[in-house]
């Protein structure tokens, strides 16, 4: 049923610390294997060796430059994948009812096997989160590893998103954001937390926490090493003078 | 958006067809028997025609059946079953014009109905969308249903409608065209609330994800397309509403000149369509750094 349950138990989603994300794409590569190996159809790829390779992925690392008032520019590296939106618009457009938000845990998937592959709900989703497969076409997109963190074949500590789990900066938290006392709710709460696209009203679960302010003295030895004079001497001085002579 | 071949004939002749079918049934013209059955059938052409072109674009068309099972939320869903809807009424009403020779008006008047109902169906599949915001606009449904309304009482030989139609529907897209080119920015939806970057500074995309295309990009960020909307819009404007209403108005009337218009307002209508898809931004084109 593609109409959105008004109230889901918990709210399952990714807490992404854009102050620490190092722009590795490991859980690029995690993501990718995990979700060829497992979960519905395989996440293809096509003409991979050759002049136009393309392929379907479900976690994408952007790397966006902001330019402050004063000081130098700052690069932030900026993953994105499926928010698992309360007001999921990729849901309520679906005219087959194989897209879908669970009502135990918030999490949006797809019924590959009910999907006509007409694409419209990766139209309305406005971040970008769902990509049709160029192999089976049909719709992909993040199941926050959904055969991961229910699975009790897996030791404890794997039964995590693939993406949180390779993480090797930690940049990336999985939880119930639903829940005020989870340790993803207290993170967000601390760090200040954010939605992407607030007036888009999709009510996004997955948060992301800003950039941490800048010191304005980056280098801390920069005192000590002070130039002690700015004219050279010896050698190089009478060269300067020459040639300023000269010229 | 990209401008899919498929997609814009279907929006285009099903328009048209379902245009021709808000006339049938509201008797205008009054035919029966073999005439009635000759604009059926051009009706049925169109709008049958245009949905099985619409399913050329889907991943998996054999299982295009599902899509007619989420109408309490979907548009896409409700199109389908209103478009079958209306064509299993139209066929009941005009098999009683075709085949008894009688008018049955209420089934046609439901069927009119119908054929409305489909087209804004349609329209809402596109008006509905947040993330593109030169079309999520009330005018969108509205122009719909004006050129189906326009190319509707064409095709039906209603010269004395089709004339004002004409000129409203000329109008009303270029005030379309106009407020459009200005929705993206007043939608509020910008590089800095994509990213929340924005309270540092300027926000500019560095690096994209990967160095190729993807599906994202092809199917949403279109920035070749929409080089040539100018002079697009000008043939469009000219075919559409320009040429028809001289050929019908101004020169004396003659069958030849009608068919002529026909064709020249199909034709406008398909660039106009081209450039509505082709024109339109979605929001995703902001982490990419386009539109
Ligand atoms: S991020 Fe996109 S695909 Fe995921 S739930 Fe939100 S709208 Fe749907
Ligand atoms: S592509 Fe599949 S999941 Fe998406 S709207 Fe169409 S049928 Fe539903």
């Amino acid at each position: 049923m593609t109409t959105l349950p008004n109230q889901t138990e918990k709210k399952l989603g990714l807490v992404i610390d854009l102050d620490i994300c190092v722009g590795c794409h490991a859980c690029v590569t995690a993501c990718k294997g995990w979700n060829t190996e497992n979960y519905g159809a395989p996440l293809a790829d096509k003409d991979a060796y050759g002049a136009e390779p393309v392929g379907s992925f479900l976690n994408r690392i952007h790397s966006f430059e902001v330019q402050p008032e004063t000081g130098p520019a700052q690069l932030i590296h900026f993953p994105k994948s499926c928010l698992h939106c309360e007001d999921a618009p990729c849901v309520t457009v679906c005219p087959t009812g194989a897209s879908y938000k669970r009502t135990e845990d918030g999490i949006v998937l797809v019924n590959e096997t009910d999907c006509i592959g007409c694409g419209l709900c990766a139209w309305a989703c406005p971040y970008g989160a769902r990509e049709m497969d160029p192999v089976e076409k049909v719709m992909k997109k993040c199941t926050l590893c959904v055969d991961r963190i229910y699975n009790d074949n897996l030791p404890e500590e794997d039964r995590q998103p693939a993406c949180v789990r390779t993480c090797p900066s930690n940049a990336r938290h999985f939880g119930d954001l639903g829940d005020p006392g989870s340790d993803v709710s207290k993170l967000v709460a601390a760090r200040g937390g954010v939605d992407l696209m607030p007036e888009q009203g999709t009510k996004p679960v997955n948060q992301y926490l800003p950039p941490r302010p800048k010191d304005e003295e980056i280098d801390v030895l920069a005192p000590f090493l002070a130039p002690v004079t700015e004219d050279p001497k010896g050698f190089l001085g009478w060269l300067g003078k020459t040639l300023e002579r000269l010229g | 958006m990209h401008p899919a071949r498929s997609i814009i004939i279907f929006t285009t002749l099903s328009g048209l067809g379902f245009g021709m079918l808000v006339f049938l049934g509201l008797g205008m013209p009054r035919v029966t028997g073999g005439t009635a059955f000759a604009f059926f059938a051009i009706a049925y052409l169109l709008a049958v025609g245009g949905l099985l072109a619409s399913t050329l674009h889907l991943g998996h068309p054999e299982r295009a059946l599902k899509a007619f099972s989420q109408w309490r939320s979907s548009w896409l869903s409700r199109e389908g079953c209103l478009a079958v809807a209306t064509l299993l009424v139209m066929a009941l009403y005009g098999a009683a014009l075709v085949f008894a020779g009688t008018r049955i008006a209420p089934l046609g008047w439901l069927g009119a109905a119908l054929s409305l109902g489909t087209v804004y169906a349609t329209s809402m599949i596109y008006a509905q969308l947040k993330t593109v915001p030169r079309w999520n606009h009330w005018t969108t449904p509205a122009l719909f249903i004006g050129y189906a309304l326009t190319g509707g009482s064409l095709l039906c030989g209603q010269i004395s409608l089709a004339v004002p139609f004409l000129v409203v529907l000329g109008a009303a897209q270029l005030a379309v065209w106009q407020m459009g080119d200005k929705r993206f920015a007043h939608s509020g939806t910008t590089m800095a609330t994509a990213t929340q970057l924005g309270g540092i500074g300027a926000v500019r995309a560095f690096e994209p994800p990967h160095t190729g295309t993807n599906y994202l990009m092809t199917e949403m960020i279109h920035i070749v397309a929409r080089r040539h909307v100018g002079p697009l819009r000008i043939i469009a404007f000219a075919l559409m509403t320009i040429l028809p209403w001289l050929l019908l108005f101004v020169l004396p009337f003659h069958h030849l000149l009608a068919a002529l218009a026909v064709l020249s307002h199909l034709a406008g209508v398909l660039v106009s369509r081209w450039l509505f898809f082709a024109e339109a931004e979605h929001v995703v084109g902001l982490y990419y750094g386009k539109r």
